[in-house]
């Protein structure tokens, strides 16, 4: 009796993997000659470049450490809680890009995430967006990488442990957490919310970094865009649960998305800033407000925004407290000496280029993450505000200071309960950062 | 390598990406009129303009104003009269000195976020700008002065 059950428990087993590698089993697709740039049309390459840039692919596959990389050739390094990962080579090298991919197998890769040679690919690269994108978009792409220059360039191996490197089990994460299917339109809403849908879920992923993830990688389906911890900083909340006192209406999400900085919240700083300043200020400006107004319905923008004329008229009663009359508190000071003539503000409105903290994303987060990864590395003129810079504190506040601003802004410029661990917190963010900006030494 | 406007004109500097913009502009482009004061963004003294807003220079890596335009006390006016000068010069504010030019680049910037600053506004942009000598008083004239000679030359150019 217990044979035949083990038998038949064995022979389900092999029928379900057998099941399995069906599912988990993709052919490979025939190498091609690299396709001649005059196979594609100027107006189909523009195309093209549009929907490389809304969907950043550049950033993820254009090395940064080491002193960079030629843009597309991959080899850019994403630290994962897995192990880290080394992007892609995506130009049009044969040998070591994608440049004997026929369209057929970019499409594939696209949309089902398996390469050329049928091996599944790392869910870092967001397929499980990009599956949502068009035919046609995805078409528009394949000319656009294919008449970029090649690159020969090997990326380094990845470093994931066994038995995650196995490529074969990546099929068991596409069966679980993996629907593909190209973006169906909402009909319950016009074609402005569609098109902004139909990038952000798709081809701009954002979802990828705020959306929290579960312990085996995959967006939490749950709790879509309630923000996540990203490359060490935090990627907000794009939903209701987003705590800045004012909303992000559509016109602020425009703002921040076409320019890098919104005037009732801040600048795009980290790994945000490239969004606005590298890609989307150089697509169709339709398409910018496409997705600001799909994610002010997202955070519920129009419930909300009634509160914002008493929030505005209270952040700025609260960005002068302690800035003007006699001043004792020492942590008032110090504020005072390194932050305030930038960040000082007077009703009825912040001045542009005055970010204003109490209405700040980083002082109404959970953690203090973004406030001190600012601090530390200041902000460059191509990044949030084009033009304007931040200094580095680096070396001119200790973790100390940096714990003493925070606690006190977050006391003064907020209603929300005090951050805990202060100083142990500036001083773990201080070690992500590897190349230190300002060096007085010289 | 960084390439920058400074003063309106075009400069590349060959100094290390982490070099200050306060050591750049002092001991490489020998405009000498930013000081240093403290050298941790603390006391003001080295403040110039970065696309037109207060920037402590001696905390601001170089490489970060990669295509920015920068103004020091030296490129406010090309004779030395801007609006907040001349009111520096009637009122005679400076006393050793040292932190003036800091001030001035400070308060151009405030009264171009306030036109017409009341006290606290005052208050609440300069109180970053230390002075030694406690010049605070003719500071806070010298801005009205100012800034009441800007309007009159806004108005004047309509």
């Amino acid at each position: 009796m217990i044979k035949r059950l083990l038998a038949g428990a064995a022979a389900i087993g092999a029928i379900g993997g057998l099941g399995f590698l069906y599912y988990a089993w993709y052919p490979p697709i025939e190498p091609v000659e690299p396709p001649d740039r005059g196979s594609f049309s100027a107006e189909q390459i523009e195309r093209g470049r549009i929907v490389a840039a809304e969907g950043y692919c550049a950033e993820c596959h254009t090395r940064t450490d080491n002193g960079g990389g030629p843009e597309l050739a991959g080899d850019y390094k994403m630290d994962t809680p897995f192990g880290a990962i080394y992007s892609s080579n995506i130009t049009p090298d044969p040998e070591t890009g994608i440049g004997n991919w026929s369209e057929e197998a970019f499409q594939r890769a696209m949309h089902l995430g398996v390469s050329r040679k049928g091996v599944h690919l790392i869910p870092a690269f967001p397929f499980d967006h990009f599956t949502k994108m068009t035919d046609q978009d995805v078409s528009d792409l394949y000319a656009y990488l294919m008449t970029r220059p090649a690159v020969h360039m090997t990326r380094r191996p990845n470093e994931l442990p066994f038995p995650l490197s196995l490529r074969l089990l990546q099929a068991g994460w596409k069966l679980l957490y993996f629907t593909p299917g190209v973006y169906k339109p909402d009909p319950r809403h016009d074609a402005l919310w569609n098109r902004g849908a139909y990038l952000s879920e798709g081809n701009a992923h954002c979802g990828a970094c705020h959306t929290p993830r579960d312990f085996m990688g995959a967006e939490k389906k749950s709790a879509p865009y309630d923000g996540a911890v990203v490359d060490n900083w935090i990627a907000p909340p794009l939903n209701e649960h987003n705590p800045t006192p004012t909303t992000w209406t559509e016109d602020e999400l425009f703002q921040y998305l076409r320019f890098g900085v919104a005037p009732l919240h801040g600048p795009a700083g980290g790994p945000m800033s490239p969004v606005p300043h590298r890609f989307l200020s150089t697509v169709p400006e339709e398409d910018v407000h496409a997705i600001a107004h799909y994610f002010a319905d997202v955070d519920h923008a129009a419930e909300r925004e009634k509160h914002d004329k008493a929030a505005l008229a209270r952040a700025m009663e609260q960005s002068k407290i302690d800035l003007v009359g006699p001043t004792v508190d020492p942590d008032a000071k110090l504020y005072q000496g390194a932050c305030a003539a930038c960040h000082y503000n007077a009703a009825p409105s912040p001045v542009l280029g005055r970010p204003d903290l109490a209405l700040n994303n980083a002082l109404w987060l959970d953690e203090p993450t973004n406030l001190y990864q600012v601090i530390l590395h200041g902000l460059t003129a191509e990044e949030g505000q084009t033009g304007v810079a931040m200094p580095s504190f680096y070396n001119a506040l200790s973790d100390q200071d940096m714990a003493r601003i925070a606690a006190y802004l977050r006391r003064t410029r907020t209603t929300l309960p005090p951050w805990t661990d202060l100083e142990k917190k500036a001083a773990a963010v201080r070690k992500t950062i590897t190349t230190i900006p300002v060096n007085s030494s010289h | 390598m960084v390439k920058f406007k400074l003063n309106g004109r075009d400069v590349t500097v060959d100094v290390p990406d982490d070099t200050p913009l306060l050591w750049a502009l002092r001991d490489d482009l020998d405009l000498t009129g930013t000081k240093f004061g403290c050298g941790v963004g603390q006391c003001g003294a080295c403040t110039v303009l970065v696309g037109g807003r207060a920037t402590r220079s001696c905390i601001t890596p170089l490489s970060s104003l990669e295509g920015a335009d920068v103004t020091t006390i030296e490129g406010l006016d090309p004779n030395g009269k801007h609006a907040v000068q001349e009111a520096w010069k009637d009122i005679q504010v400076p006393q050793c000195g040292y932190c003036q030019s800091g001030q001035i680049m400070q308060a151009v910037s405030l009264l171009k976020d306030y036109p017409d600053p009341t006290d606290e506004e005052i208050d609440g942009v300069m109180g970053g700008s230390l002075c030694r000598c406690m010049t605070y008083v003719r500071i806070r004239k010298a801005i009205k002065k100012a800034a009441a000679a800007l309007r009159k030359e806004e108005a004047s150019h309509g």
